[in-house]
């Protein structure tokens, strides 16, 4: 569905860049949620917003590829297309839904107009009615009562805007819908809702998500398959129970000791020792190696490749000497997961 | 509408406070009117026109404070605002009159003109921010923090002279009668030039620096990622989502300006003495002319307030935060 090879990401420009994201390989399948997670400064959001070209400056993309593969006709790539072909890709093919359900409606429109607008820029053809009534249909959707159309988005409560941004991401049934953080603030029962919603329209609408939060413990829940981000690189990336169950680079082990699980029986709860990498200083070798429990004589020297460990699953793939890689060469492609039906 | 029916009521307070000082504060100052007249005219007055003048001011009453106030009520309220002594017997209302065409024609337009042009300018500014036309930035803060006055001058020195195709004083060439014809009107724009020009490049300065500065912190915003997200066309986002929550601030601050218009740019108006208000002001305060003080004091006041009003419309019609459901 969505393939990013090769990502690299950088801000500023020369001498002075400092890269956030290495040659990020991803894969997102049709219909799956694959789950994207990481300390704060992981380069999880950079790497969201350099695949939908929405990277502010000094953001700048400095390599690789972002192949959309849509069910009829050829691949595109979204890094090279030109900016009316962009316009046109976005929101229509892939919709994100932001961080900030308080400030990403525009406070002086009503909720009806950014609806509208979206559909008019992308359908010119659709009538005020026609529109109008998709308007409803979306705002049912998500369980919102379609007086509310009318309403300007402060008087709407946080969890309602963010299911109205939820709504307008679902707007043009797009086939990927990026979530970046969405229900970071909001509190946890309006998470739990908002969720057990999303999980609800994905099953009856079909699209995939890229899903990128702090919150391990959600996308446990939430996702098929999850990759964990460390210091803009993919460090582990496995089936969602797989992970959980047996998580194989020390990072992820780290980050699954920081949560507590909403269900199963209670865990001792550890911290991960140390802060993120400083991007303009990064360690050599494995860049997690400085906060590692279990490093070793490697680890300091040669940056481990990121593929399938010898002596497990094959749908897994991880990046650390504990776990070098098998038979198969080392890096891509990873072996495609079928979507697991996650309740 | 609650909120607009109370914000009425504070300015008819306001305006009421403003006149009963205007009311007060001549009445404080020693001497009267006739007084001034005789010091102004050196003596020179025989006794019989002095009582004349004391009927005439209505100053032969015996009347205590509460009755002059409420007489003065009735006089505003009638349009009377007493008489001018510099162009005595004219009426003040009629002075007044005479001299706020020219000075909303010429302020009042190049004020909408400038807000108009400064904004547009600011918002295109603002959102190709770090392209070529920041360079252009210190040019505007140069130019609006010179003086109307000082580029005035500077007009007339450079501009003026004999045998300029533009007058260094007045509103019309002398001689001429005003009146809606081939002579007087392109002999009036003619006047007008300059000091147009002049208010036009130092207040458009700041219209640009603010609204090209709101443009750069709106398009930071969060709904604005979100509306290139959307595939919008750049100039659906660029207006419909930056200019036009960035706009906000400056149109309070225009609707604010335009309560100055009648006050705020005298100093033009003396320098190229231009016939409107402010010069006329500037004279009465040079004659003592009280009564024609305390007239373009109460238009200023009266300007000021209605401006504030609608500024507070404005705000409620642009910013739907601001309404009360």
């Amino acid at each position: 569905m969505l393939e990013i090879r090769g990502l690299r990401v950088d801000y500023g420009l020369g001498d002075q860049a400092v890269r956030a994201v290495h040659d990020v390989d991803l894969t997102l399948h049709r219909g799956e949620v694959l789950g994207l997670a990481g300390e704060s400064g992981s380069g999880k959001s950079t790497l969201a917003y350099g695949l939908t070209r929405l990277l502010p400056p000094p953001g700048v993309v400095a390599g690789g590829q972002v192949l959309h593969h849509r069910t009829d006709g050829p691949p595109v790539d979204v890094l090279a297309l030109t900016p009316a072909q962009l316009r046109a890709y976005r929101w229509a093919e892939t919709s994100i839904v932001f961080q900030g359900a308080m400030n990403s409606l525009n406070p002086v429109h009503k909720v009806s107009t950014q609806l509208h607008d979206v559909i008019r820029a992308h359908e010119p053809d659709s009538t005020r009615a026609g529109r109008r009534a998709r308007a409803r249909d979306l705002l049912r959707l998500v369980g919102i009562s379609a007086d509310r159309l009318d309403s300007y988005p402060h008087q709407l409560s946080g969890g309602m805007r963010q299911r109205v941004m939820i709504a307008m991401a679902l707007a043009l049934e797009p086939q990927v819908v990026i979530m970046d953080e969405p229900t970071t603030a909001l509190d946890v029962v309006m998470q739990r809702q908002i969720l057990g919603q999303l999980a609800e329209l994905r099953r009856k609408l079909g699209f995939a998500v890229l899903f990128i939060t702090h919150d391990l413990s959600l996308l446990v829940e939430f996702s098929d398959r999850i990759a964990i981000m460390y210091g803009g690189r993919i460090v582990e990336e496995a089936p969602a129970a797989q992970l959980y169950g047996r998580a194989l680079h020390p990072y992820t082990d780290g980050l699954l000791h920081s949560f507590p699980a909403l269900h199963g029986p209670r865990r001792e709860l550890t911290g991960i020792p140390g802060s993120p990498p400083d991007l303009r200083a990064m360690p050599t070798g494995c860049a997690f190696h400085p906060r590692c429990p279990r490093a070793f004589a490697p680890c300091a020297g040669e940056l481990p490749p990121l593929g399938p460990p010898a002596d497990d699953d094959p749908r897994r793939a991880v990046a650390c000497w504990l776990h070098p890689a098998g038979a198969t060469a080392p890096g891509r492609p990873i072996p495609t997961a079928e979507p697991t039906d996650h309740p | 509408m609650r909120f607009l029916l109370q914000r009425t009521a504070f300015y008819l307070f306001t305006a009421w406070a403003a006149i009963t000082l205007n009311f007060l504060i001549p009445r404080l100052v020693p001497g009267d009117p006739v007084q001034s007249l005789i010091s102004r005219n050196q003596g020179r007055i025989s006794a019989d026109a002095i009582a004349s003048l004391r009927v005439l001011f209505g100053l032969d009453r015996d009347q205590n404070m509460w009755e002059q106030y409420v007489d003065y009520w009735r006089q505003i309220l009638h349009g009377d605002l007493g008489l001018s002594f510099t162009f005595f017997p004219t009426p003040v209302s009629t002075v007044i009159g005479d001299s706020l065409p020219w000075t909303v024609g010429l302020v009042g337009v190049t004020t909408v003109v400038s807000f108009l042009l400064g904004t547009a300018l600011g918002v295109g500014a603002g959102w190709r921010r770090g392209s070529w036309v920041d360079a252009l930035l210190p040019a505007t803060t140069f130019l609006s923090s010179i003086p109307y006055f000082w580029l005035g001058l500077v007009a007339i020195a450079v501009f003026t002279g004999p045998g300029s195709f533009f007058p260094s004083s007045g509103g019309y060439e002398p001689g001429l009668v005003p009146a809606f014809d081939q002579y007087f009107v392109p002999s009036a724009v003619r006047h007008s030039v300059l000091p147009a020009a002049t208010i036009l490049v130092s207040s458009m300065s700041g219209w640009i620096l603010s609204m090209r500065n709101m443009m750069v912190t709106v398009s930071s915003e969060d709904y604005i990622t979100v509306a290139h997200a959307k595939g919008l066309s750049e100039r659906r986002v660029a207006l419909g989502y930056a200019a036009r929550n960035a706009l906000l601030p400056n149109v309070s601050g225009f609707a604010l300006s335009l309560g100055f218009i009648v006050g705020g740019t005298l100093l033009v108006e003396i320098v190229f003495s231009y016939p409107g208000l402010g010069y006329q002001l500037f004279q009465a305060v040079g004659y003592k002319d009280y009564p024609l003080m305390q007239g373009i004091f109460l238009i200023i006041t009266v300007s000021v307030l209605v401006a504030n009003l609608l500024a507070d419309v404005a705000y409620l019609l642009l910013d739907p935060r601001t309404r009360k459901s």
